[in-house]
């Protein structure tokens, strides 16, 4: 909506604050997620822009701190190899793609019965299986840290996975219930009437026609394991060191800027995951003509 | 023949067509049933059980029973009138001596709530224990400590006695029970709940009010744009939403530290002398603005839904039935908004009372919130029956408002990006 070419002056002086406006609040939204690219190639061991930093001087840009992050380091003429963050990086994927694979397989089940129009209690169970992203993480880490303890999953992996899973549940079941609005359940009698069974009307009807919502479900599934914190910290044990566990305990304790490093690839898996989702969603808009987000 | 017209309609094998559309009916809504119950017994298992078994430490008092089994049994018949009589010193005489000392020392804990001093009693007790051979013990017990003459110690037993506390929700707002289970407030200096509680509503009304007054306008402009420029700012909103949180907490640390490139950026433009640069970090303060910037996608993102549905022609036939831009808005933009404002104020608070580790980080001592305190309590003190009463009440107040966000929008009605 541009302004018209009658506009008072008033109109126009108003109409330009409110741009003004709104273009301080984006900077306000996505500018801390930018500063911090340039300063993870400081030298400084510090969290800030040098004086030397600004004013672009070699020696105070370096790669130093992705050598640390990557496992090399030298400290005088020795080598030295720390590996955390390289095997918090193992850590969060082998938990992260687990915990995806389970949410999205369960998910996606339960999001084809919820769609169903002869699902009984439905706001009700969907209240129930949403939960998990609304309660508040110190909560669900407290409850699992207790009842994980008296079953033995504390300090494993498949309890970290398990409660990953939980955790990212939410997504795929969300996206994948806003996908199938609108969905063609003629397809699915035809494809029956043409004599296929059960699971093959799933993988060849309603799989490729919901995929673009599975496959969205499963990034935010992703990025929520990975990004997951509070559970890790509680429900796992000291040695399982995953990506965020690692930051956190750099903010805590040590403040190195090797942080910053880590929190740039960070940034850059999420536009990489954002750009998908955010193409699968027009792609899907496109095929099938409605909007999802609207 | 007038028989089979005035019956009721029957399919071809014989069965009443009613009776066989409802059979019918009732296999697809078990069908239907069938998948979701995976994952409702996987959430069952592995989310609302833990929940569950939380909620119920917050009451449980049973421990202490397993320990003094008899020593609470013969309590029960004390009158509390005078010194128990020798019968009830043997028995916690025996009891302490023979007792484990892990189980002992995890049961004073839980006495030490109560009455601050068991815990001691006990220690220094169960080592001299070992030289009393024989009776009789009640002399003994006070001339190896005066506090087991105490009436106060033995009254405060009787808090314990039961298998269920509320003295643990009572510790949550303040209160507590004192030796003769009356409820009275804590000690001065152990006030600080009700404190946090208020601190925690407060700053999330707070970032709920600043998400709204900076939600609100880009929402509009988003709504209004056309969909090739919306869909650039759109990324602006959803790009932090993808961001880790962790780094996200990170950048704001760069920008608002002491020497960050907030204060830099006034100190070189003069605004603000070297030595007086803001103390914007480890504070209340930060925390708010943290928090408003990481839950702000969450108040565009409901705003801007409703607002695309409100049809431009209205805000035109106010302006040209002669209202003033101000008014037009006032009275009809906003109140077709208001939809998209009760979802996402809702949504925010509710995100942001139980936020935990962006105070954690950046709050400082002045910043906590009550989710800190759980885990201080999960992690450090190890009182566990306070952390889980916290968390219930927590819990309390958020059930209520899930349950009333999901009346006023439909929890079905979440959109993601």
């Amino acid at each position: 909506m541009a302004l018209p070419s009658y506009a008072t002056t008033g109109q126009r002086v108003g109409w330009y604050a409110f741009l003004t406006y709104c273009g301080l609040v984006f900077f306000f939204l996505i500018a801390p997620i930018f500063i911090i690219l340039p300063l993870s190639f400081s030298s400084s061991p510090f969290f800030e822009f040098t004086r030397e930093f600004m004013s672009l001087e070699p020696e105070a840009w370096s790669l130093r701190w992705y050598r640390q992050m990557v496992g090399i380091s030298s400290i005088g003429d020795t080598t030295v190899v720390s590996n955390k963050w390289m095997l918090g990086t193992r850590n969060s994927f082998i938990i992260g793609l687990s915990a995806t694979f389970l949410a999205t397989a369960l998910g996606t089940v339960a999001a084809l019965g919820l769609s169903r129009r002869s699902m009984p209690f439905k706001g009700t169970i969907m209240a129930i299986l949403i939960s998990p992203m609304i309660v508040p993480l110190i909560i669900t880490s407290a409850g699992m840290f207790f009842f994980y303890s008296k079953i033995g999953l504390t300090h494993t992996y498949l309890g970290l996975i398990l409660a990953h899973t939980a955790l990212g549940t939410p997504f795929v079941v969300i996206t994948v219930t806003a996908t199938l609005t609108g969905f063609d359940t003629n397809l699915i009698r035809a494809s029956q009437s043409l004599g296929a069974d059960t699971m093959r009307t799933f993988f060849k009807v309603i799989m490729p026609l919901i995929l673009p919502g599975v496959i969205s479900g499963a990034l935010f599934a992703f990025i929520t394991s990975f990004d997951e914190v509070v559970v890790v910290m509680f429900v796992g044990s000291v040695e399982q060191i995953t990506i965020p566990k690692q930051m956190w305990a750099g903010l805590r304790q040590e403040t190195s800027p090797v942080i910053l490093c880590m929190a740039t690839c960070l940034v850059f898996l999420s536009i990489a995951l954002f750009t998908t989702v955010e193409l699968l969603r027009r792609r899907s808009e496109r095929l099938r003509g409605i909007k999802l987000r609207n | 023949m007038n028989e089979t017209t005035a019956g009721p309609i029957l399919t071809t094998d014989g069965i009443p067509l009613k009776v066989s559309l409802q059979k019918a009916e009732k296999r697809n809504k078990i069908r239907a049933l069938l998948l979701v119950t995976p994952l409702l017994v996987f959430i069952l298992i592995t989310f609302l059980i833990p929940i569950g078994d939380m909620l119920l430490r917050s009451v449980d008092d049973s421990y202490i029973n397993t320990v003094f089994p008899k020593t609470f049994e013969k309590y029960q018949k004390w009158d509390r009138q005078g010194l128990p009589s020798e019968e009830l010193y043997k028995t916690m005489f025996f009891e302490v001596k023979e007792g484990s000392g892990f189980s002992i020392g995890k049961a004073t804990t839980r006495m030490n709530y109560a009455k601050s001093g068991w815990k001691s009693l006990l220690k220094k007790s169960k080592r001299k224990f070992k030289k009393i051979e024989e009776g009789p013990y009640k002399e003994q017990m006070i001339a190896i400590d005066k506090r087991w003459a105490d009436m106060e110690y033995w009254k405060a037993l009787g808090v314990m006695v039961d298998a269920t506390t509320a003295g643990y929700y009572l510790n949550a707002v303040d209160l507590k029970y004192n030796v003769d289970k009356e409820i009275i407030r804590q000690e001065e200096n152990r006030r600080i709940y009700n404190h946090t509680w208020i601190k925690t509503f407060k700053v999330s009304v707070l970032v709920m009010f600043f998400c709204l007054i900076l939600g609100y306008p880009i929402a509009y402009l988003l709504s209004t744009l056309p969909l090739k420029y919306s869909n650039l700012l759109m990324i602006c909103v959803l790009l932090p939403f993808w961001t880790s949180l962790l780094v996200r907490t990170v950048a704001w640390m760069v920008m608002l530290q002491q020497k960050g490139v907030f204060n830099n950026l006034l100190v070189m433009a003069h605004i603000i002398s070297d030595e007086s640069r803001f103390k914007l970090m480890y504070n209340e303060t930060a925390t708010i603005i943290v928090m408003t910037q990481i839950l702000l996608p969450f108040m565009v993102l409901p705003l801007y839904s409703v607002m695309k549905t409100i049809s431009p022609n209205y805000m035109r036939a106010a302006l040209n039935l002669g209202a003033s831009p101000l008014h037009a808005f006032w009275k009809i933009y906003m109140p077709n908004s208001v939809p998209g404002i009760s979802a996402g104020c809702m949504l925010v608070f509710i995100l942001a009372i139980g936020y935990y580790i962006t105070p954690e980080l950046v709050g400082g001592k002045d910043g906590q919130m009550i989710g800190n305190w759980i885990a201080y309590h999960l992690k450090t003190t190890l009182n566990w029956g306070l952390c889980a009463a916290l968390g219930a009440i927590l819990l309390g107040v958020m059930t209520v408002l899930y349950w009333v966000y999901n009346k006023l929008v439909g929890i079905e009605n979440i959109k993601l990006g």
